[in-house]
């Protein structure tokens, strides 16, 4: 079996009005490069779930998304993502808010194949009043209440990985894999871009086989793209590029996102990307962030 | 043998104030979030509770507190076990997790926010962060709030513009729940330092930092709060204390915290 395909390929598989599922953390291991790829295609309408950052603002900021399913946006060290802001504040999409808990446990619902999961948390905030499809219920087993957490079932997820097979065993090796397995497990399709390719007969050397989260029958798609997470980071790889991200940020005062999609994004392929934003031997060099 | 500092700045009365939060709590995470409240679990597990437990604020658990600058890349750590995000809320649900944060917000009920300011569910006037972690921790396990300029653009008069965690809210508790299922823990101020103590859980003044009245305090929340007869004066740290501050925050960043970095002692 053979999943690897273009990034152009793999995007092909989306369709308008879908839900999509991102993988990584914040400003870490977020699969830019597809999302870049979508940014350069015709799709609209788009409902993201994701632990947000320049993912979920540049997304919002093309104009692609329709709902944003999240608990944060936020760049970390810019905390506040500039273009979800401008989204928000202008009105430009609907929401589902939710803790960071409760959407890990909508994916796991998912996952699972089981409608919804109880839990205390949302009890006595906002976040039960103001998300209208978020049921708080009776037990049968005790007399509390308890928030149901509905399955967030995702059409397509896409998460980033340091390497793959042609199968789609996939490795991470960072300190963190998020929960980029429950996002490969609660999505009907998982595409996955990849720093390298490597033979199958990698993963039966030491330990590397404790690396692999999941399995391969939860990637559908390959795609090899060096340097695929920038300018988030991909630990232990390289770290996430600041310089980058307060351009990012200071254009969304400046000239908006059309004048940063100009000069990194639009009508550019992957390798012209990276030659604009210095190479991949720059990107590959990138320090990684200590905390 | 203890010798009490003459001379310290606010900042560090803040983080002595705080540690002392966490020092019988056992054996629980200490999560600080922000520079203050992560020196403050720090020098707890310094000094105060060496039970307590401590990530490197990104995948591990430490049995020694990092310093939280100085470090350079490929210095060790004292690492445990891994302790990735996912991992962090099975210890939250679990209970044994006391986390000091920074809200934007807080009310009289002690319910906080770091969503949104303004406007509504669909147009906020002003996008913050997203309710993040805040309502699971806050009905999960203890939560204690540090805020650098104490106001009343944080404490806000009614509710909190998205309540982002539950408090002692008579009308949004849950079918099942008292009062006694939530746990907020201390306020650390920039003025004085509270808890949620005073009667049927209203806000209520502890210690006055030196230099500060509690004219002051009063003048600056948006909400009543108890106060009591004899309110003391936040206790001054001890030379041993800013000792170990500093050797977790080599290069100071705890002195840009507060605005001007005041001295500790405003008299």
């Amino acid at each position: 079996m053979d999943k690897v395909v273009s990034a152009k390929d793999a995007i092909a598989q989306i369709s308008d009005g879908m839900t999509i599922g991102i993988g990584g953390w914040g400003p870490r291991r977020k699969p830019m490069a597809l999302i870049r790829e979508i940014i350069r295609s015709d799709l609209k309408d788009l409902t993201i779930v994701a632990y947000g950052g320049a993912d979920v603002g540049m997304l919002c900021a093309a104009g692609k998304v329709k709902k944003v399913i999240f608990a944060f946006v936020s760049l970390d060290f810019i905390p506040l993502e500039p273009y979800f802001r401008q989204a928000r504040q202008n009105a430009d999409i609907d929401i589902m808010e939710i803790d960071e808990g409760m959407l890990l446990l909508g994916l796991r619902a998912a996952a699972w194949n089981i409608p919804f999961i109880p839990t205390s948390v949302g009890l006595g905030t906002d976040v039960i009043r103001n998300a209208s499809d978020l049921a708080v219920i009776d037990s049968p087993y005790d007399d509390k209440e308890w928030v149901a957490m509905p399955a967030l079932k995702l059409d397509v997820s896409l998460v980033h990985v340091d390497r793959a097979d042609k199968r789609g065993v996939c490795q991470i090796k960072g300190p963190d894999l998020y929960m980029d397995d429950w996002f490969a497990r609660a999505a009907e399709i998982t595409i996955a871009s990849c720093e390298e390719i490597v033979d199958s007969d990698y993963f039966s050397g030491a330990d590397e086989a404790r690396f692999v989260y999941w399995e391969r029958s939860e990637t559908n798609v390959v795609v090899p793209i060096s340097g695929g997470a920038h300018p988030t980071s991909c630990a232990p790889l390289y770290g996430f590029d600041v310089e980058h991200f307060k351009e990012y940020n200071a254009s969304a005062k400046e000239d908006g996102f059309d004048d940063y999609s100009a000069s990194y994004i639009d009508g550019k392929d992957e390798s012209e990307y990276q030659q604009a934003v210095g190479g991949l031997d720059a990107i590959t060099s990138l320090p990684l962030p200590i905390y | 043998m203890t010798t009490t500092a003459t001379e310290y700045k606010l900042c560090e009365l803040m983080i002595c104030a705080g540690a002392e939060a966490f020092a019988d709590n056992g054996e629980v995470l200490a999560t600080g979030i922000g520079i203050i409240p992560r020196l403050a679990a720090s020098l707890a597990m310094k000094t105060s509770n060496p039970d307590l437990m401590m990530t490197d604020s990104e995948a591990w658990m430490v049995s020694q507190p990092n310093a939280i600058s100085g470090r350079k890349l490929g210095d060790g750590q004292n690492q445990e076990s891994w302790m990735g995000f996912s991992r962090i809320f099975d210890n939250v649900w679990g209970g044994k997790r006391h986390a000091m944060v920074g809200p934007s917000q807080i009310d009289q009920f002690g319910q906080t926010n770091i969503s949104a300011l303004g406007g509504t569910y669909r147009q906020p006037k002003v996008q913050m962060l997203g309710v993040r972690g805040f309502p699971g921790n806050s009905i999960s396990h203890k939560n204690s709030f540090c805020v650098p300029a104490h106001s009343k653009r944080t404490f806000v008069s009614g509710e909190c513009d998205v309540v982002c965690s539950i408090g002692y809210n008579r009308k949004r508790l849950p079918k099942g729940y008292s009062f006694e299922d939530i746990a907020l823990g201390v306020v650390i101020t920039d003025l004085c330092v509270m808890d949620w103590r005073g009667p049927n859980h209203q806000l209520r003044l502890l210690s006055l930092h030196p230099g500060i009245s509690v004219q002051d305090v009063i003048d600056n929340t948006g909400f009543e709060l108890s106060i009591s007869d004899s309110v003391s004066t936040t206790t001054a740290p001890t030379k041993e204390q800013l000792a170990i501050i500093e050797s977790l925050d080599p290069k100071g960043l705890r002195y840009k915290q507060l605005l001007n970095n005041p001295a500790g002692d405003r008299r």
